[in-house]
């Protein structure tokens, strides 16, 4: 009997991994921003091209920042969850209007709503590259320190706001 | 009509080469550097392209970006801590050597090890047993070796 026992416990520990492995989601990989600080950026603001508006501006509250764009399908698909959110008051959310028309990208605030409380344009992709973005849309948490606390790659769903964002936000809003 | 849709029709393929053109450095060296790098680089839209090969729009713009850092005379390795900070070790096709990718680096040779000293064992208690139940034969069991030996040998002959 012995004999069959070792293979057979191997093949249990292969097969757990395995069925760990058809869990994780490849999409989802990891930033190295989580708990550094945000890297600074200074753009031009969606509604008003000549004005510039500075990450800096914005430490000493807690602050989200939402990378959309109007070619972004699936940002139709979280702009819902986004507006309730604005509604609510409880946490700014700064729109980035990444690799985007500035005509496109007011054309569909205008169509869908705007939940931000600023919106500013990265025509070039160069602070979201800094940003680490590459699957839009995505959404950071920032502390008053300006750290990054929490990346939500993909659309923000019901679930990963009430379960992660807002508890964290109320956290980060405590300190 | 027809000429006018077939002059444009002609024009299509042209679109392509220009598409290729854009994305060019002036520099063919700089441009032969920078795809040798991109090659060792892993594009986070298209996980299983290169930064070189994909087309996705992340990674024409990361290959801007190492352009122009290769510009600015910046090496290669100060390019790929750059991409690191921002993307991860995921964009890296060769991972590092550090204490979470021993296992990676690793792991094979210790299973190998593993095995190979598994197989070693058991040859030598294969070998042991066969000699513990080596007995010597009895006297008829010596006989009819014999015998048997003697028939092949006599209707070979």
């Amino acid at each position: 009997m012995m004999r069959f026992l070792w293979p057979l416990i191997i093949f249990l520990v292969l097969v757990g991994f395995l069925f760990v492995g058809l869990s994780l989601k490849p999409r989802e990989v990891p930033s190295p921003l989580i708990d550094k600080v945000a890297p600074a950026f200074t753009l031009p603001q969606l509604h008003a091209p000549t004005k510039q508006f500075s990450s800096e501006d914005m430490k000493g509250q807690v602050w989200l920042l939402n990378v959309w764009a109007s070619w972004c399908v699936s940002c139709r698909q979280e702009h819902p969850i986004l507006m309730d959110l604005s509604k609510q008051n409880i946490v700014p959310i700064l729109g980035l209007d990444y690799k985007d028309k500035s005509a496109d990208g007011m054309a569909w605030l205008r169509e869908h709503g705007n939940p931000y409380w600023l919106s500013i344009v990265d025509k070039e992709g160069r602070v979201g590259i800094d940003y680490g973005v590459y699957g839009v849309p995505e959404t950071y948490v920032i502390d008053k320190q300006g750290v990054i606390r929490y990346k939500q790659i993909g659309p923000v769903t019901v679930a990963s706001l009430q379960e992660q964002i807002l508890p964290l936000v109320a956290e980060l809003q405590r300190k | 009509m027809k000429t006018i849709l077939m002059v444009f029709m002609c024009l299509i393929p042209m679109m392509g080469i220009a598409g290729v053109a854009k994305d060019m450095a002036e520099d063919p060296v700089l441009e032969k550097r920078m795809i040798g790098l991109a090659e060792k680089l892993r594009c986070l839209v298209c996980q299983n392209e290169s930064l070189a090969s994909s087309h996705s729009d992340l990674a024409e713009d990361l290959r801007r970006e190492v352009r122009e850092q290769m510009n600015k005379g910046m090496s290669d390795d100060e390019i790929i801590d750059y991409l690191v900070e921002r993307y991860g070790d995921f964009v890296l096709y060769d991972p590092r050597v550090k204490s979470t990718t021993l296992l990676l680096w690793f792991g094979p040779f210790l299973l190998l090890g593993g095995g190979g000293l598994m197989l070693f064992l058991q040859l030598r208690k294969r070998k042991r047993t066969l000699m513990e139940t080596k007995t010597e034969l009895t006297p008829e069991a010596a006989q009819r070796a014999a015998d048997l030996l003697n028939e092949q040998k006599d209707t070979q002959a």
